[in-house]
């Protein structure tokens, strides 16, 4: 267990780097730079401007610079944000991203997972078909038309939610549930599937048929196998979930990590590009590698070997 | 050896079943029946529907903007007094045909890669899994960006490069990990020990485990793609206007929820029975294929 | 089972209590941005995006302008009802005869907010970190005015003592200018004049600097209103009275909320009374508004226009009639009232109304028939083999309606079909740059009221005339103007030039721009302004 873990660190190593070099090159591709702007400066003013943050070099030399601040730790400063570091900026956004993540796979674990394993175990009744519409209409309802939903009924009308801002413990509560509803969804049906192949195996059946209660034989043995799906599913869905929403954030007006992701991008603002995708990178590494722990703990057959 | 032959006859039954058996199952379950129902009227809408309103989508008429529904215009018109049916039905062509396809792209890239990777298992699925990491991480509105100077914008194919290259990802690590665990299973070894291909084990004895997380992620992918599709002509990437899609409406309509709200409900409500539909009709399929489903 | 679906029970039981307890305690909560403000005297105010920065010598955008407008202060201000010049760290300034030569006295109150006086050497200071090359200021060249800062800011000069700025004794400036320059005083006013406080500069890095931190809260050291207290990104710039302002007894509010609220949420924001003040207002929402509270609707004229360029290189737009029967045909006042519904003014021709009192004589002419017979002359009689063309305009919602309408109107006038195109900002930047397009959405806004900001547009050399059109007569008359001291001949040179741009029509001008706000009736003195520029001293809040 732990050689493997330690194994995975290692291949971590070439995999980032592979990221951090394809990112580089992606946005050197791209058209346009961090300083072009509406009304252009001058070549000679641009080349100054470049200078400082050592665009004017030979591409090699700035791969090979900035692969060796990155050993430092050093992401460098933001080209879109004078006076700000992308370490600061990710270091005062992320821990809200972080709590709305959390509140939202809170959420989206509370809603999936019981209405998932519920509705397999009513399986071909009226009510799963009810319990499945419920969870496909989540589905339906990405962030951007649930958010301006639940803010016009419970911020507006009902004024029981601030329609903005990070302040209060009730600003938490619609954010968690745009953001987590459709997660909730997604999970319910993978739960649903994974449950309805296990129940009709065998080994579940050889236990129903030795008496065992369904809900000893849920809790005992399905449950374990037929949220594989599920826990496959999570881990970049967490990574995702904690690493902001550009959607929600921007919505509720929450100052986390989401708008950085797409604004940097957008603004070609290279080093905070970089400095979020590393990021990302080592919370999608880091998540796979609990989720491949976690299924290897869940499928007794793989934990033998 | 019994229970060994029994899961191989079971396992042979189900590569079979694919054919007439399922069909039946199929058409016999009443969600399937009710799923593809909707999703024929739905399609032949947006196939035949614009010829039959005699609206022109594109016509426009600015002072008549943004009216509620009426007699003329069923769900309204939009700023520009453009028929909102008649923009749904058109937008439609482009969603439902990016939405179906790119799910089987990403489908098939992902079942592949992920089963392959499973069960080859070691250093191959190391490889394979890293490379999937490396592609989750990768800044997609860059990728987007890059792909649009590179090639000619308006290309279909590029829309399915884009939305292939982020949505086979989760599709195959959930593949991967399933098929980890039906690797080590006692009825593949048992085929492995009688001298059965690879091959012949991938596709006798794990594909057909592997349909149903395969059958529910790739209806939960199809409304994904849909909405994906609007982020990408954001970014100008495939649909240019005055030509729309579900995506591209649907957000626009989102935002004035308050004052317009026929905006988001016409094309809102369109999406969702196409994604009903593709539910009811992937649960009738993962039921059909079950050979072990009790018969009703 | 039983005790399976008891646990379900149990766990949604214990959701719903928790969202209920939520509830209770927002209920319990309450008193709106809007409340608090008023009673504390202190302004929320949404500037719809983060700034890049607050440095007055980095800087290019309104945004950042409105939140440095609380912090710093140059020469010279301006009357915030009036917009006449005013004093500002000068308290009189001398003329010479020649009017190259300004001699400012300064304020003896004019403090930075550490206590320090401010000093003519602070001023040179500034200069000369905002013409360095090396520090590469966007706006370097609102400087030029000056003896000698154009050739140290291009380096053809190393030494600063050949710029015409100096500091006879301590409370006093002279600026000389290479040639007299009507608008000098307007322009002081603008941030690239402003002044930095040197230590606070030099302790965070060399003069020219760019990568520093000097602008965080606690560090900045500013001369004007209000003193920076917190500044996190996309949530919030905070500013506090500055005790040590020259004329603090007669700022109005103890602070203000700058908050970066993207556009829809912040119509939203105001609606819950969580803004005094809105930096837009979505266009759906105008009617609504305009239904249930004009009162808090603001539509201020803006100085800009909104244009198409064409590239009249090669194709059907190298020929002028083409040009002529595109402009002509557009039913601008059709597209203002229905689409942009904000009370822009049709363009029917370059220049704004009103820019710096000039008001342009010529006038394109909304004629469908007339566009039909030019295109007719040109070749293409009803759009006939009329090449299929591009239009290309960076992603967003009202360009892209706007684009629609325009196609269908050209569609339906002259038979002929446009293609459309959207690209994120900065790849159309790229495209803009390369030449590489047919007709381009654009903007202009004026950097100072005066027609040559726009005007210069039709310039060959100018850097951002992408549209291959030139016209040495036309050059000739904007160097001429330059150069011109008599107002009213200048103004006439202005008018000839813009009668050539609108007969070439290297543009199709489309709409003026407007500035729309919400606003709260408890703000009391904030007028309209061209250049969108609200001095905060000016404002109160009142019941």
């Amino acid at each position: 267990m732990l050689t493997h873990i330690i194994k995975r660190f290692l291949q971590a190593i070439p995999t980032l780097w592979i990221i951090v070099t394809a990112t580089f090159v992606l946005l050197r591709l791209a058209p346009g730079g961090p300083f072009d702007t509406e009304k252009p400066v001058s070549p000679e003013i641009k080349l100054q401007i470049e200078a400082h943050y050592g665009l004017n070099e030979g591409l090699h030399v700035q791969y090979l610079r900035f692969l060796g601040n990155l050993l430092k730790g050093d992401l460098g400063p933001s080209y879109q944000y004078a006076g700000w570091d992308v370490q600061e900026i990710i270091a005062q956004a992320f821990p809200v991203s972080l709590e709305l993540g959390l509140w939202a796979l809170l959420v989206a674990l509370l809603i999936g997972i019981p209405l998932g394993v519920f509705a397999a175990l009513r399986h071909n009744k009226p009510s799963e078909s009810a319990l499945m519409a419920i969870a496909t209409a989540g589905i339906c309802l990405p962030s951007f038309v649930l958010g301006p939903m639940l803010l016009l009924a419970f911020a507006i009308s009902l004024d029981w939610f601030n329609p903005l801002g990070w302040n209060y413990a009730s600003d938490r509560v619609l954010p968690a549930l745009t953001l987590g509803l459709m997660y909730g969804a997604y999970i319910a049906r993978l739960a649903r599937g994974g449950m309805l192949d296990v129940l009709q195996n065998e080994f579940i059946r050889t236990a129903r048929a030795k008496g065992l209660s369904l809900s000893a034989v849920v809790g005992r043995h399905a449950l374990r196998s037929a949220l594989q799906p599920v826990v496959a599913y999570l881990g970049p869905a967490t990574a995702g979930l904690i690493s902001g929403s550009f959607v929600v954030e921007t919505l509720f007006f929450i100052p986390g990590l989401g708008p950085f992701f797409v604004n940097a991008a957008l603004n070609r603002d290279y080093t905070m590009v970089m400095g979020t995708v590393l990021f990302y990178a080592i919370l999608i590494i880091t998540f796979n590698l609990i989720v491949d722990l976690v299924q290897m703990w869940m499928q007794p057959r793989t934990r033998n070997e | 050896m019994n229970k060994e032959k029994r899961e191989q006859k079971s396992n042979d039954c189900a590569g079979k079943s694919l054919s007439r058996a399922t069909w039946q199952r199929l058409v016999r379950h009443r969600m399937a029946r009710i799923g593809g129902f909707l999703f024929l009227l739905v399609a032949i809408a947006c196939l035949l529907g614009p010829f039959l309103t005699g609206q022109d989508f594109a016509a426009q008429d600015l002072a008549g903007g943004a009216q509620a529904p009426s007699w003329d215009h069923w769900l309204g018109t939009d700023e520009l007094g453009r028929d909102l049916l008649e923009r749904i039905l058109i937008g439609g062509r482009i969603s439902i045909g990016v939405g179906f396809a790119a799910t089987c792209v990403a489908l098939l890239i992902g079942v592949t890669y992920g089963a392959l990777a499973g069960y080859c298992g070691m250093r191959t699925d190391a490889l394979m899994m890293r490379f999937v990491d490396v592609l989750y991480a990768l800044p997609f509105t860059m990728l987007v960006v890059v792909l649009t100077v590179t090639f000619d914008q308006k290309s279909i194919f590029l829309i399915f490069l884009a939305i292939g290259a982020v949505e086979w990802l989760t599709m195959a690590r959930i593949v991967r990990g399933q098929t980890k665990g039906l690797r080590r299973s006692s009825f593949v070894e048992a085929a492995l020990a009688s001298g059965a291909s690879h091959w012949r084990i991938l596709r006798h004895h794990i594909l057909p485990n592997l349909l149903g997380p395969v059958i529910v992620y790739g209806t939960l992918t199809v409304p994904a793609v849909i909405l994906l599709e609007s982020i990408l002509s954001f970014l100008g990437l495939g649909v240019q206007p005055p030509q729309s899609s579900w995506g591209t409406l649907i957000n626009e309509g989102a935002d004035k929820l308050d004052i317009y709200p026929w905006l988001l409900i016409g094309p809102a409500v369109f999406f969702s029975v196409t994604i009903f539909a593709f539910n009811f009709l992937g649960d009738g399929l993962r039921d059909a294929l079950d050979p072990r489903e009790t018969e009703r | 089972m039983l005790s399976n679906v008891s646990f379900i029970n149990k766990a949604f039981f214990q959701l719903a209590s928790l969202v209920l307890a939520f509830g209770w305690c927002a209920c319990a909560k309450k008193q709106t941005n809007v409340e608090r403000g008023i009673q504390n005297g202190e302004l929320y105010i949404g500037i719809g995006a983060e700034p890049a920065a607050l440095d007055p010598h980095l800087t290019t955008g309104l945004t950042e302008y409105s939140v440095m407008l609380a912090l710093l202060e140059g020469l010279t201000t301006l009357h915030p009802k009036t917009m006449a010049v005013e004093p500002g760290v000068a308290q009189s300034w001398v003329i010479s005869e020649d009017r190259k030569r300004y001699t400012f006295h300064f304020d003896p109150e004019a403090r930075w907010s550490n206590g320090d006086r401010v000093t003519p050497e602070d001023f040179i200071f500034s200069f000369k970190r905002i013409l360095s090359p090396a520090l590469g200021a966007p706006y370097a060249y609102m400087l030029y005015p000056m003896r000698g800062a154009e050739a140290f800011h291009r380096s053809q000069s190393i030494d600063f003592g050949s710029v015409g700025v100096s500091a006879p004794d301590a409370h006093t400036l002279v600026i000389e200018l290479e040639s007299p320059t009507p608008y000098f005083l307007n322009m002081l006013s603008h941030n690239t004049w402003w002044p930095v406080h040197p230590p606070t500069i030099l302790e965070h890095g060399a003069i020219t600097d760019r990568i520093s931190k000097w602008t965080k809260p606690g560090k900045f050291i500013g001369n004007g209103p209000f003193i920076l207290e917190r500044w996190r990104l996309n949530n919030g710039i905070s500013v506090v009275r500055n005790p040590h302002y020259r004329k603090h007894s007669k700022v109005g509010l103890n602070g203000i909320h700058f908050l970066p609220i993207a556009v829809q949420s912040e119509e939203r924001a105001f609606r819950a009374g969580h803004l005094h003040l809105t930096s837009s207002v979505p266009i759906h929402r105008i009617d609504w508004y305009r239904k249930n509270h004009p009162e808090r609707l603001r539509f201020d004229t803006a100085l800009g226009v909104y244009y198409y360029m064409l590239n009249t290189k090669s194709g059907p737009l190298a020929d002028t009639r083409v040009r002529q029967a595109l402009a002509y045909s557009i039913n601008r006042e059709d597209l203002t009232k229905h689409i942009l519904r904000a009370g822009q003014k049709p363009a029917y021709h370059f220049t704004p109304p009103n820019t710096g009192g000039y008001q342009a004589r010529a006038r394109l002419p909304y004629d469908p028939q007339l566009a039909r017979k030019r295109l007719a002359e040109a070749g293409f009689p009803d759009g006939k083999e009329f090449p299929k063309l591009q239009l290309l305009f960076n992603t967003s919602e009202s360009h892209r309606t706007l684009a629609v309408a325009i196609q269908q109107i050209w569609k339906r006038e002259l038979g002929i079909d446009i293609e459309l195109h959207n690209q994120e900002w900065k790849a159309y930047l790229a495209t803009r740059q390369s030449g590489n397009f047919d007709i381009l959405r654009a903007a202009w806004y004026g950097d100072y009221d005066d027609p040559n900001t726009f005007l210069s547009l039709g310039e060959s050399r100018n850097g951002n005339n992408h549209t291959n059109w030139h016209d040495p007569h036309y050059d000739a008359l904007i160097k001429k103007a330059a150069k011109e001291t008599d107002p009213v001949a200048r103004m006439e040179l202005f008018q000839e030039a813009e009668a050539i741009l609108i007969e070439a029509l290297p543009v199709i001008p489309i709409y003026f721009y407007v500035t729309s706000r919400l606003i709260h009736p408890a703000v009391k003195g904030w007028y309209p302004s061209l250049l969108d520029n609200h001095p905060y001293q000016a404002i109160q809040l009142k019941k």
